[in-house]
């Protein structure tokens, strides 16, 4: 590990992170869902290299296949499916006074979680011996670090996931289900 | 980086919120609260770093959760524009007694 | 329990079956009373069948119609089982009673013997045993209450023969007589109050025994309202007590009390409180009025509980915590002022009734302030001594008036006559030619009430009047200020209005036996001849309290009488009673000067002839023969009218203080605070509050999305607000 590295890591931290930031902001601006959606992904996919940054190769990589690449796929195929982006209404935003309030509560929001990393846990932040890149090596890997956690401590967890990933499939396929015999709903 | 890390994800779930608050196009609303999930998972895993590996296995938990929600959430939309022919928030009150 | 006691292995032990037989009585007898209402068999009278008469033994009238025989009305289901369990429980209780007795005779007993049954109320530092404590004092009462209660359940059995609820009458005399057990024998005053709560719950009941008819449970309700004002007292006393002595046992107060300044406010207050107890189941001015209407109950009731035992747990009280009473003299001469003013005016009133029972009701209340002018001036011993006489004469004045209401019931039933008041002493007259038995023990008990020695309520009376002269020669009483009078001006005057009761005693004791036993007969053609003596199970129980009645002075006589004439042993009953009252006695009389015999001997002298005069005067003066039924009678006037009316007192209770009551809970607490506060404001407003945040929460109910998820993120703002400050 050289003098620099450190350095090149900040560096594309900030990059990545503004770049996330402002693709958020134009992502909820926008009145197509199509182009939301786009600039969606543009914001995973700065996520996905901040989790790089942040030593969480394995999660970045999921990050781009799962959320970038599977799901806001679906988002837009749906999108697709039902005609959407050429209605004029649907790209509609509430009135002066719903977004101002909706400013009012996002700036008490943000505030208080400043107050609250701040106040609450960055104090008590401590950097335990296992962790960053020598921690990870120790204990088995990029892959690994994550898969005696997930497998020994959190197996039931695990398996309950599973479940619910099950009951998903199973749910969306009756929602979605085309009811030609008795329509009506 | 754990700070900036932090001060991000906060600044992406506020986005986040007030996404859900203003705008009225069902899928848009959806989106943006895959957004939340996303500055969530900045947290978990930024703090991963300083606390060990765990955060990351529940970022992993997360983005399952969000997957299957997006199957069934984008289930629910296509049966409800069935029913209603639209996905405006401000015509969908079924769930009025 | 003191482990080396005399009583501990011996038939004391068993104490706690004295109040558990009774308690058994009433359950096997309660259980019959619901088992005979729940199915009433062919012969069963109806169990609402209407009373005709308001009072008196037999209430069979309509039914014997109905079964077209007359002289055998149908009897209870289970009368005989009834018979035999109610008066058996009694007979085995007095054994007992007697047993233990034996005992203690031969016992050199110094300390109560203390028998606890369990921890009832171990609360920091209330620790209260459910105890019974037997020493002299209780065992006196055990043996007034379980003999003269046998005799009266005894005479109950041909009295209530008749009445349909025979049963349930057995099962609240039984009940009556477990908790004036629990009364007398309670170890400490909590025991003690259960007691007196349930002797007041039996009187209730049994006022209103015959409760279809309205002012008989009219009657059973003052009774119970009257003495709740005096429990009021009772309750404050112990509350007061607890707080300054950290105990209610009999026995640590009378170790603690000399914590107590002798004398002192707090100790002063502490007795006058319990007094407003006393005065209240004693039957005393202010509280006295609800005995006189308690003789809407049965005889042998008014008998048990109204003259013999039950009214007499105040003076009973008294004694028992001589040891306060002994060191607050301003307490004590309350006790006896009270007690003669009200024995005065109870007389007084006496002197103008008419109903029979009423007379014996008013001469109880008289009496009674006999007791507390005794135990008021700390002769305790005089005290109790008057109360078991009173108890033997006023048993047997009750049971004999109830043998004549039997018989003359019986014979206005026989004619049908369902008009005449069969208490009526105007309706009487001549009766000693019918009742022979009845009249000549009438009498005994008429001379013993009197005053006329050798009977036994001479030697109590005397020495009553004895010891208020004594004391006011000096003691502790004399030498105290109350309310600005010297203490032996006030036993002057207490002594001065009890010579004029023992007077008015004799002279109305006098008019209601002229009036009843003598003279011509005003019962009417048609019933006269179906007068008739009572049967052998009724005159039993007179003939012995007859005898008891005549010889019970031979219990305590005085030096006086036993130096001039050799009688008996003497002064018995206060060498028995030393180890209790004698402590409290002496407190008093301290300083006392010996009265010389010559004067005791004139005091004696001015006892007889006072009551003589009283007979004489009212033998004299009184014409039975120009009697006439109420009907016929002139109106009374003047005094004899306020005498007539008792004085008013009740119709001025009615407008001092029922009348107030009355506007005070329509006006204040029904109109305003149940219907305005509380209907309107909290029934009412409760429920408006609750439809109006209903009617909020079902506006937010909008089914718009967005709406939700505002409120949704409302709430999550501030929630995590909280964790923020939290975390700060």
């Amino acid at each position: 590990m050289n003098e620099f590295y450190p350095l090149v890591y900040t560096f594309h931290f900030y990059l990545f992170g503004l770049v996330a930031l402002a693709a958020a902001i134009v992502f909820v601006t926008r009145k197509s869902p199509v182009a939301a959606a786009l600039w969606l992904v543009v914001v995973m996919t700065s996520l996905a290299a901040l989790y790089v940054m942040l030593d969480a190769e394995f999660v970045a990589v999921i990050q781009v296949l799962v959320y970038a690449g599977a799901i806001m796929v679906v988002f837009l195929f749906i999108v697709m499916l039902l005609n959407l982006g050429t209605l004029s209404e649907l790209g509609e935003i509430r009135g002066k006074w719903g977004r101002i309030a909706a400013a009012l509560v996002g700036l008490a929001l943000v505030a208080e979680l400043a107050a609250l990393s701040r106040a609450a846990y960055s104090l008590r932040v401590t950097v335990p011996a296992r962790s960053g890149p020598e921690a990870i090596a120790e204990t088995g890997g990029v892959i690994g670090s994550i898969a005696a956690p997930m497998f020994r401590d959190y197996l039931l967890a695990f398996e309950l996931t599973s479940v619910l990933l099950l009951v998903a499939i199973i749910g969306s396929v009756v929602l979605a289900r085309k009811r030609s015999e008795h329509d009506a709903g | 980086m754990l700070a900036e890390s932090l001060a991000l994800s906060a600044a992406l779930f506020t986005i986040g919120v007030v996404g859900v608050l203003v705008r009225r196009n069902a899928i848009i609303v959806f989106m943006c609260v895959e957004l939340m999930l996303n500055a969530v998972n900045l947290s978990f895993v930024a703090l991963a770093r300083a606390h060990g590996t765990a955060g990351q296995v529940f970022a992993i938990f997360v983005m399952t959760v969000a997957a299957a929600e997006a199957a069934v959430g984008l289930a629910i939309i296509i049966a409800i524009f069935r029913h209603v022919r639209t996905v405006n928030l401000k015509n969908i009150n079924l769930l009025r007694g | 329990m003191q482990e080396a006691h005399p009583l501990a292995e011996t038939a004391a032990r068993f104490i706690w079956w004295l109040p558990t037989l009774p308690l058994i009585g009433f359950l096997i007898n309660g259980a019959l009373a619901l088992a005979a209402t729940a199915k009433p068999g062919p012969a069963d009278p109806s169990a609402d069948h209407g009373h005709d008469q308001s009072t008196g033994p037999s209430h069979a009238a309509s039914d014997s119609h109905a079964h077209g025989d007359d002289a055998h009305p149908p009897r209870h289901r289970f009368a005989r089982a009834v018979s035999v369990v109610g008066p058996g429980v009694m007979v085995l209780a007095f054994g007992l009673a007697l047993a233990i007795f034996a005992v203690m005779r031969g016992a050199e007993m110094h300390a109560p013997y203390i028998n606890t049954l369990f921890s009832w109320m171990p609360v920091g530092d209330l620790q209260l045993d459910a105890a019974l404590q037997l020493d002299q004092l209780s065992m006196v009462m055990v043996l007034v209450i379980t003999g003269i209660g046998m005799l009266i359940h005894l005479f109950s059995i041909g009295y209530m023969q008749d009445d349909p609820g025979y049963a349930r009458f057995f099962a609240y005399l039984n009940l009556f007589v477990f908790s004036m057990l629990l009364l007398v024998l309670g170890a400490n005053m909590v025991v003690t109050f259960v007691g007196w709560e349930g002797v007041g719950l039996c009187s209730y009941l049994l006022i209103g025994f015959w409760f279809t008819e309205k002012a008989n449970a009219d009657a059973g309700k003052k009774a119970f309202v009257v003495n709740r004002i005096g429990d009021f007292g009772f309750m404050v006393a112990m509350f007061m007590l607890f707080a300054n002595l950290g105990t209610l046992n009999y026995v640590d107060i009378a170790a603690r009390a000399g914590q107590f300044a002798p004398g002192g406010a707090l100790v002063t207050t502490i007795c006058l409180f319990m007094l407003l107890g006393c005065f209240g189941k004693s039957a005393q001015i202010p509280l006295y009025t609800w005995l006189p209407d308690a003789m809407a109950g049965p005889t042998p009731v008014s008998a048990l509980i109204h003259a013999a035992t039950m009214v007499t747990a105040g003076v009973y009280l008294v004694a028992r915590t001589s040891m306060l009473f002994s060191i607050a003299p301003v307490a004590s001469l309350t006790v006896a002022l009270v007690g003669a003013v009200t024995a005065l005016f109870a007389a007084t009133i006496g002197l103008k009734q008419w109903d029979i029972k009423k007379v014996l009701a008013y001469s109880t209340v008289s009496q009674l302030g006999y007791m507390f002018v005794g135990v008021g001036v700390g002769a305790y011993t005089a005290g109790v001594f008057h109360l078991v006489t009173h108890a033997f004469f006023k048993a047997l004045l009750f049971l004999g008036s109830g043998s004549v209401i039997f018989a003359m019931h019986r014979a206005y039933h026989a004619i049908h006559n369902h008009s005449d008041d069969a208490q009526d002493m105007r309706n009487m007259g001549g009766m000693k030619r019918y009742m022979p038995v009845t009249w000549v023990v009438m009498w005994v008990a008429t001379l013993a009430i009197a005053g006329i020695p050798p009977f036994a309520g001479f030697f109590s009376k005397d020495e009553i009047l004895g010891q208020v002269f004594a004391r006011a020669h000096g003691s502790t009483l004399a030498s105290a200020t109350y309310l600005g009078v010297s203490g032996a001006t006030v036993l002057y005057a207490i002594w001065i209005l009890a010579l004029a009761a023992a007077l008015l005693t004799a002279i109305y004791m006098t008019r209601m036996m002229l009036y009843t036993f003598h003279g011509p007969n005003r019962t009417g053609d048609g019933a006269q001849s179906h007068l008739a003596e009572a049967p052998w199970i009724m005159t039993g129980p007179l003939v012995v309290l007859a005898i008891l009645s005549a010889f019970g002075g031979w219990l305590n006589l005085p030096e006086t009488v036993t130096e001039m004439i050799p009688l008996g042993p003497t002064a018995v009953l206060e060498h028995w009673l030393e180890p209790v009252v004698g402590g409290a006695t002496e407190r008093i009389a301290a300083g006392s000067a010996h009265t010389a015999a010559s004067t005791e001997q004139v005091l004696l002298g001015v006892a007889i002839a006072i009551a003589v005069a009283g007979i004489a005067l009212a033998w004299t003066r009184l014409r039975p023969s120009s009697l006439v039924p109420k009907p016929l009678a002139e109106p009374s006037t003047g005094f004899q009218k306020v005498l007539e009316n008792k004085w008013y007192v009740d119709e001025i209770y009615d407008v001092s203080v029922v009348k107030p009551v009355y506007a005070t809970s329509r006006g204040v607490l029904w109109k305003f605070f149940d219907v305005g506060v509380i209907d309107t404001l909290f029934a009412n407003g409760s429920a408006a509050l609750a439809r109006f945040l209903g009617w909020v929460g079902s506006q937010v109910q909008s089914g718009q999305l967005g709406t939700y998820a505002w409120l949704l993120v409302i709430g999550a703002v501030l929630v995590i607000r909280a964790f923020a400050q939290a975390g700060g």
